[in-house]
């Protein structure tokens, strides 16, 4: 069992977790940070492969890296997009809600994100 | 010579990792938003400079110890502003603990 | 069981602590906190796994801007908080999310319990071109040679996000400034910060971005730390966040990605195609490549956590 495999393992559970609570929680910023933590654990199963392929004098293989960086940026400006289409929704609707109902107005409407 | 270092440096590094205690065991039981304040940036500053100080005599070169140095700084200067703040904010709008 | 190992199983249980909190987490912005605290522990993760240059990245992008956007996020919506009765998840649907998951874990572990034997990797073939390339960080060389166009796509990606951002503001704000970023009251400690952290940032920055050709670091990591910088002086309210229609602002943002294309255009002259260096004069042009993305990749992630404008555009 060495390191590598330990943070793998620690991966796939987080993997398992961001998913759990992509699905269960109703509220769309929770789904946004459950699947943030499932995109940890995808990154951190790149890492282990990355580990694992150290030669040439590297401590780990450089091309899994250079990705995983490419897909935490990637990932950041998708956070980026899905925050500012649910304040939107906030801001047209005065709830921040995925159901098919359409909501009760109680939070008011455009202007009510200040 | 050397392990009188060495020593020193697992002396330091334990009294800093000590001092993070003392400052979680303030954070947990303290009653109160302000004095846990004052027990997180009072002990956690003084824990991560005894890290510094333990760390300083493996840095390799000068430029490295320096950082090392910058480092401790950059944290006092963070970590006083954000406690300014809290407390502040606390002190106008009631505490939401 | 060496020390090292302990320490690493003790790493990665907190990490999974931390995540399960903020999953299970009451309030959202508890849970945004654990997110943030998640990353910085997860960056630690990634200097146990010798990939310094991600855990610079997670630290930066993945914890520090993505932590800005959700807080400020969580700040709006917190009236959001309690889902209506019809949408609180059944216990039926709990349980069977939890067998998913579960089977999803089981599956991800076998792969990294039985791993392909021997280890592929991609690493002897990286470090024979690096002496010709000049460039000692073989992750830097990866990104910005081999895979360049990757990190062109990449830069586009930025870009087309931060261009749908905009799109949700409404049709007459188009143009205007964000709104989002200033506190109620200006606090005298924030504004001190915001004066005597930036230069000492910017140097960072530029320090990072220059040491990235030989060690750890490179332009994504040099541009979160100088958008920080300038979302810190915004908030502490020494600057308005600019109009986005101002000229500077679209050059500044479009350069580049404009740089990298133009230089990989230029390419088609040399027998290698699109986004081929010269041979002896590559370091010169990564590194000037690097410059000009550094300063879009800072002003995009600004003004992806500035949001979209919410004044009208003073003519």
């Amino acid at each position: 069992m060495t390191a590598a495999t330990l943070y793998g393992l620690c991966g796939a559970a987080l993997v398992g977790l961001g998913l759990y609570g992509t699905i269960v929680h109703p509220q769309p910023l929770r789904k946004i940070l459950s699947f943030n933590l499932l995109g940890a654990g995808v990154f951190l199963q790149f890492g282990v492969i990355a580990r694992r392929g150290a030669a040439a004098g590297m401590g780990g293989d450089p091309v899994p890296q250079a990705m995983v960086i490419t897909g935490i940026v990637v990932a950041f400006s998708a956070t980026a997009l899905a925050v500012a289409l649910v304040l939107r929704l906030f801001q047209e609707t005065g709830g921040a809600t995925l159901g098919t109902d359409p909501p009760a107005r109680q939070y008011g409407g455009e202007g009510a994100g200040r | 010579m050397r392990v009188l270092l060495d020593i020193a440096m697992v002396l330091a590094v334990s009294a800093g990792a000590f001092f993070f205690l003392a400052g979680t065991v303030g954070l947990l039981r303290f009653p109160d938003s302000l004095t846990r304040l004052h027990a997180l940036t009072k002990a956690d500053n003084l824990g991560l400079g005894l890290v510094v100080l333990g760390l300083l005599p493996q840095a390799d070169g000068y430029l490295a110890a320096l950082k090392l140095v910058a480092v401790w700084l950059l944290a006092q200067l963070a970590g006083a502003t954000v406690s300014q703040m809290i407390a502040r904010t606390m002190r106008r709008g009631g505490q939401r603990a | 069981m060496s020390v090292a190992l302990a320490l690493d199983a003790g790493l990665a249980l907190l990490v999974l602590c931390v995540a399960v909190w903020t999953i299970g987490a009451g309030p959202t912005f508890a849970a945004v906190v654990g997110f943030v605290a998640f990353g910085l522990l997860l960056a630690l993760v990634w200097v146990r796994l010798a990939a310094v240059d991600v855990a610079l990245t997670e630290a930066a992008i993945g914890s520090g801007v993505t932590g800005a956007v959700l807080i400020a996020a969580a700040a709006r919506l917190r009236l959001t908080e309690a889902p209506s009765a019809a949408e609180r998840p059944s216990a039926t649907l709990r349980l069977a999310a939890v067998v998913l998951c579960v089977l999803v874990f089981a599956g991800l572990a076998g792969l990294v319990l039985y791993p392909a034997n021997p280890a592929p990797t991609l690493a002897p073939a990286a470090a024979v071109h690096l002496p010709e390339l000049d460039v000692g960080n073989a992750v830097t060389a990866v990104l910005l040679a081999y895979r360049s166009v990757d990190t062109l796509l990449e830069k586009v990606v930025l870009l087309l996000a931060l261009v749908g951002v905009w799109s949700l503001a409404p049709d007459r704000f188009w143009g205007g400034a964000p709104g989002i970023l200033r506190p109620a009251r200006t606090d005298g400690a924030l504004v001190l910060l915001g004066r005597l952290l930036p230069p000492i940032g910017i140097v960072v920055g530029v320090y990072i971005l220059w040491v990235g050709a030989i060690a750890p670091g490179g332009a994504f990591q040099a541009g979160a730390i100088l958008a920080a910088m300038w979302l810190l002086v915004m908030i502490a309210g020494l600057r308005d966040p600019p109009e986005i229609g101002h000229r500077w602002v679209r050059l500044l943002l479009v350069a580049g990605p404009a740089v990298f294309l133009a230089v990989g255009l230029a390419g088609f002259a040399l027998p290698g195609g699109f986004l081929s260096y010269p041979a002896g004069h590559a370091k010169p042009l990564i590194i000037a490549i690097e410059a000009v993305l550094t300063l879009s990749i800072a002003v995009i992630l600004g003004l992806l956590v500035a949001g979209p404008p919410e004044r009208e555009r003073r003519r």
